[in-house]
């Protein structure tokens, strides 16, 4: 029964919902109707990007709640949120990713790393931005960037 | 003093009915069955496959004839005293005899269809040859006429027969392989033990009961002790449950199913088995009359038994054709549960309950006749196709066989037990027998129903798994082999044969009630009362205070309309129809190799770390070092195997007794004279004594 | 009878089923939500994800064949003549004869086979494993809900479950007996291991290697993949709905009228909420049993069914 006590006396964890993000919903994301299946394909990050993705959907932030949900395989997903600059060995597996889900299909780059490579440009196993392997429709810069801002993106794509 | 000799050569015959049916499509058969074999002796390559398959499907028809008729009513009987000699032959046909002569028959004409195509694609040897093209119509033969007997001596003249046949069939491809010759010696070994128990439990019947015509055995049962009629049903029943592949002597079917050609075990699969399940319930329900509890519980403990390890064993295998042996085993397991259900009923009184398990039990009978003949055809339409029989290097089959795949999905539905296919509704009927079962009194009763339950649901599941796994990684997904690869479809009389037998599945599956007035006299043969279970439109089970029915016609209306909903809704609600053909996903790293998917053997592992008690599992690291430094490896050798655990604790004891006995008794066999006429000496004397002190 | 009331409930159970699935998932998931202190993204938010589903791109893997086309349509397929046969609203349906117990479950297991199937055809790794660990799993319930079964045919007589419905609402004491109870929860873990909840496998993982059922639908996208998450959804539906019909019948139309029909809904929807309120509060408690232990906890369920039965027997006085 400690569990149930802990349950009661923590309550809601959760903030409050800040306000609706600036810009529309893309016009690929409108098909979706506020359900998206996101996909994280980490291709080459540091894992901070990582972090911040986790706490997105942690009860604090709670990225569920606009409709956003992780899943396991690209072919259930609709959204791809990429990390860290794309390295030799993953550009083919990202481009294959990418591919494997179905239309309509965004692909989210979070981080400065995904945007112009960040700190890693030039590196000799880096590839280059994940705009230079596949098609780029929503930016999320910072390094790492916030939660809250990974949240932005997403409410974005799911328009609630 | 054997009683139907009698002096002249007149025929004693009576028929009901269609008059002469039954003994002209006996006659037909028999001698289409002699034709065959000289046709098979004496014809050269090219004609001698056709016409001996011709001929052979002539005789599954016409015992099959036979069969009908008998179903639907005709009964026959003759005595032939010059036949045999001493005691003359016995022939009756009546409903039960009837039913199982028109599994065979039908059986026995789809598989030679089958087999014409099959003989056809390979050498002269093998099951092409003069021998094995000569026998195969006294085979099918001895399968029709072996329920005809009406003696004692007839019935064993036939039975041996049927095993002599089988025996040469199944070493039919012994240059191939020299595992077909030793599946060969314990098949012989065995069902010659089966014969001498046969022999000595009839011989004691036949002489306590005062006759050895089956009507004279039924007559004097009565008479005989309780402990001679115990003794006589433990040996006879020894010798059936061998002869179905029910454990413990089971130890020949996963052996010689896989070695002999695949006609051929589908012919000893779907017909040969089923006669050890006639004469179990020829002598124990019908001769013997019935008896105390103590034999039907042995009966459904046997059953049981067979079915968990039959399907457990299947589960381990990755040979294909002996994991459809070991399903034979399962599934006669069940047949058995249901006959001693039966018996079990019938000794406490309850015949109306005695009567459903006994036509589930028989309903079982045909429909795992019907697909495991289709599953063994199957899988022989693979091995010629590839020369593989090993799972873990077949696969990609669907697309360059089709039709065998989805006939094989067919009689895979069947062996599964659930619906649309047709092994669902016998396990229905049985089921519904057992539960119902609690109405009978003992504690005995109370303790092994629910146990029964259990097992054939558990036998029911992981048969579930066994075919998902023969059928999924058999025929799905891509070849793992170069020989897979190359697989082409079978030629135009093998699918001909295995669509007939397709046909049968479906009939049985849609259609039961066709059977339902010939099943109800197979049972009231041996006098319990028809149940009326199985009738036009489906099953229906009607007992004093109890009632359920099944339609199988309305589940697969009922599946394919829901189908058509499911299809069809979110084709109105979706907005894009084309779909796209994507790469499979590979998780990025690459295209997966054939060496990547699941094989049958990692399929069955979690099945095999949940039964590992039973199973005992053995593994073997062999580590070869490097010849400077023993702690370098050269080579690694494992080798993991799933042994067959009866044989392993039953068998070999015995073997290595007999051995050890065989050996011992060397030392009598001195080589001087003078010790040789003293056994003489010594032998007569003891039988003088013994026939003055027991005269 | 079949009467106008009779096929409007069984047209009613496959609609509630086959609507209503989405949204006790909705509910469950926000129940699960609340108690871990988020916000969570609102009951109807699976009837959204659908919507998407359908309207995104069918795909076929190439490769693949029929078996893996057709399976989620047969998924859907076996749920519903379940739904349809399973007296959820009502015992007195034109389909009263033909909802044989035993038929229902063999329908159940019919799906999880198809889809089974279709992890092999896909030729991966996870395709295999998920059907290896599925059939598995599968073929250690099948013991106990048979013996759930034949424990609740003794009482009734039969297996059919309209029958068996109706005589538990005549006689509410066999429910509250020893039989009764020990049925209850030898179901309650069959049903869960079915339907592939926690304690038995997680539906929500991302790690392959601990999944039974995801790992064999990665493959599946679009169309295909909305059927089958409706028919898993559906699947838990049913089987929570059998489970109320059989233990807490009290509600369930036995007369072809109206008003009791309308009655049965609302009361239908009410033990839902209550159920899966429950197995979602539960699920909080539990964590997912190792895939090795799983058959320790089936054989445990399977011993509480057995009990079921040999009580059943000895304590109604048949001796």
């Amino acid at each position: 029964m400690g569990l149930l006590r802990k349950i009661r006396d923590t309550g809601r964890v959760a903030e409050p919902a800040p306000p609706r993000p600036e810009g529309g919903v893309p016009a690929k994301a409108r098909e979706l109707g506020g359900s998206v299946q996101v996909r994280c394909v980490d291709a080459g990050s540091c894992n901070g990007c990582e972090i911040e993705i986790a706490a997105a959907f942690n009860p604090v932030y709670d990225a569920e709640r606009y409709g956003a949900r992780l899943v396991a395989s690209p072919r259930h997903a609709d959204v791809a949120l990429v990390t860290g600059p794309v390295t030799r060995n993953m550009a083919q597996p990202l481009r294959r990713t990418v591919a494997a889900m179905g239309e309509p299909r965004l692909v989210v780059a979070v981080g400065d790393c995904a945007i112009n490579c960040g700190e890693f440009a030039g590196g000799y196993g880096v590839e280059g931005a994940v705009s230079d392997v596949v098609p780029v429709d929503l930016q999320v810069p910072g390094c790492p960037p916030e939660p809250a801002e990974i949240i932005a993106a997403l409410r974005r794509v799911t328009g609630r | 003093m054997p009683a139907g000799a009698s002096g002249d050569h007149r025929r004693a015959a009576e028929s009901d009915g269609a008059v002469s049916v039954i003994p002209a499509a006996l006659a037909t058969a028999t001698a289409l069955g002699g034709a065959g074999a000289l046709a098979g002796c004496s014809l050269p390559r090219g004609m001698r496959i056709p016409v001996v398959g011709a001929l052979t499907a002539g005789v599954g028809v016409g015992g099959g004839a036979v069969g009908v008729a008998a179903l639907g009513g005709s009964r026959w009987a003759a005595a032939l005293p010059g036949v045999l000699p001493l005691a003359g032959t016995h022939l009756a046909v009546d409903a039960l005899a009837g039913l199982f002569m028109a599994i065979a028959g039908a059986v026995v004409a789809a598989v030679a269809v089958y087999g014409i195509g099959y003989a056809a694609g390979h050498g002269p040897h093998g099951l092409g040859s003069r021998t094995a093209q000569a026998v195969l119509p006294l085979f099918a033969l001895t399968l029709v006429l072996v329920p005809v007997a009406a003696s004692v001596s007839t019935f064993l003249v036939l039975w041996e027969l049927m095993a002599l046949a089988s025996l040469l069939l199944v070493l039919a491809e012994h240059r191939e392989r020299a595992s077909v010759r030793q599946a060969g010696v314990w098949y012989a070994v065995m069902t010659h033990l089966g014969l001498v128990l046969l022999l000595i439990g009839f011989a004691l019947f036949a002489a306590q009961a005062g006759g050895e015509t089956f009507a004279a055995l039924r007559a004097g049962a009565h008479t005989v002790s309780p402990m001679v009629r115990g003794l006589v049903f433990v040996l006879v029943a020894a010798a059936f449950t061998s002869k179905a592949g029910a454990v413990p002597l089971h130890a020949w079917l996963p052996r010689a199913h896989p070695e002999a050609p695949s006609p051929v075990s589908a012919l000893m699969s779907a017909a040969m088995v089923n006669l050890g399940i006639y004469g179990l319930v020829r002598t124990g329900l019908d001769l013997l009359g019935g008896g105390p509890a103590w034999w039907w519980l042995g009966l459904m403990a046997t059953g049981g038994a067979s079915a968990v390890y039959g399907i457990l064993q299947a589960a381990m295998a990755s040979d294909l054709k002996r994991l459809l042996a070991y399903s034979t085993s399962e599934n006669m397991g069940l047949v058995l549960i249901g006959v001693g259900a039966s018996g079990l009923f019938a000794a406490y009184g309850d015949r109306p309950l005695a009567a459903l398990a006994l036509a589930a039990a028989l309903l079982h009978v045909v429909n795992h006749a019907a697909f495991k003949a289709l599953l063994f055809c199957a899988a022989g339409s693979v091995l010629r196709a590839t020369g593989l029989r090993d799972l873990d290097r077949l696969g990609g089959l669907r697309p360059r066989m089709p039709v065998t795949a989805g006939l094989f999905a067919l009689a895979a539905l069947g062996a599964v037990a659930l619906p649309p296919g047709n092994g669902f509704i016998s396990e229905w009927l049985l089921l519904q027998s057992l539960i119902h079962g609690l109405a009978v009194p003992g504690v005995a009763v109370a303790v092994v129903l629910p146990l029964s339950v259990a097992l054939i649901a558990l036998s029911a599941g992981i048969a579930a798994a066994v075919f998902v796994k023969a059928l999924g990684v058999g025929f799905f997904a891509r070849p793992r082999s170069e020989q897979a690869a190359d697989a082409k479809e079978a030629p135009p009389l093998m699918l001909a044969g295995m669509g007939l037998l397709g046909a049968g599945c479906a009939a049985l599956a849609l259609v039961p009630g066709l059977l339902g007035d010939g099943l109800d006299r197979a049972v009231g043969a041996v006098g319990l009362p028809g149940s009326g279970a199985v009738a036009g439109g489906g099953l229906k089970v009607r007992l004093a205070d109890v009632s359920a029915t099944l339609s199988p016609l309305w589940v697969v209306a009922a599946l394919t309309a829901a189908l058509l909903l499911a299809v069809g809704l979110p084709r109105l609600y979706g907005r894009r129809r084309r779909r796209a053909n994507a790469r499979l996903w590979d998780c990025g790293g690459g295209a997966p190799t054939p060496r990547m998917a699941y094989t049958a053997t990692s399929f069955a592992e979690p099945l095999q770390r949940v039964f590992d008690d039973v199973l005992a599992p053995e593994q073997d690291v062999n580590v070869t070092p490097v010849r400077e430094s023993a702690y370098l490896v050269e080579r690694v050798r494992f080798q993991h195997r799933v042994p067959d655990r009866i044989e392993h604790r039953l068998y070999e004891p015995v073997l290595r007794a007999l051995a050890g006995a065989g050996q011992a008794s060397r030392r009598l066999a001195g080589g001087s004279v003078h010790l040789y006429l003293g056994y003489g000496f010594v032998g007569l004397v003891v039988l003088l004594l013994i026939l003055a002190v027991g005269w | 009878m079949s009467t106008a009331v009779g096929y409007t409930a069984v047209a009613g159970q496959i609609v509630v089923v086959g609507a209503g699935a989405p949204l006790l998932t909705g509910w469950m998931r926000q129940v699960r939500a609340r108690l871990e202190g988020r916000a969570g993204a609102g009951v109807l938010q699976p009837w959204r994800d659908a919507r998407k589903l359908l309207r995104k791109e069918p795909i076929s893997p190439v490769g693949t064949g029929p078996a893996f086309r057709t399976a989620p349509a047969l998924l859907v397929a076996t749920t519903v003549v379940a739904a349809a046969l399973v007296p959820l609203l009502s015992t007195d349906t034109p389909v009263s004869g033909h909802a044989d117990l035993i038929v229902v479950v063999a329908l159940i297991a019919l799906g999880t086979l198809v889809l089974a199937l279709a992890g092999l055809d896909t030729g991966t790794a996870f395709g295999g494993m998920g059907a290896s660990r599925e059939m598995t799993v599968a073929a250690l319930v099948e013991p106990t809900i048979l013996l759930s079964v034949f424990a609740l045919s003794i009482p009734a007589g039969t297996t059919n479950i309209p029958a068996i419905v109706h005589g538990a609402v005549d006689e509410p004491a066999r429910l509250a007996s020893p039989a009764g109870l020990l049925a209850t929860a030898a179901l309650a873990v069959a049903v869960l291991a079915e339907t592939g909840r926690i304690p038995v496998d997680n539906p929500s993982t991302h790690l392959e290697l601990t999944m039974i059922h995801e790992a064999m639908v990665l493959e599946y996208a679009g169309p295909d993949l909305a059927l089958v998450e409706l028919g898993a959804q559906m699947r838990l539906t049913l089987l929570l709905g059998l489970l109320s019909s059989l233990f807490v019948p009290w509600g369930i139309a036995t007369s072809p009228s109206w008003a009791a029909l309308a009655v049965a809904l609302v009361l239908f929807a009410a033990k839902l909420t209550l159920l899966g309120a429950v197995l979602a509060a539960a699920e909080v408690f539990w964590a997912k049993v190792r895939l090795f232990r799983v058959p320790e906890l089936l054989a445990g369920s399977f011993l509480l069914a057995l009990l079921a039965v040999t009580a059943s027997y000895f304590l109604s006085g048949a001796s």
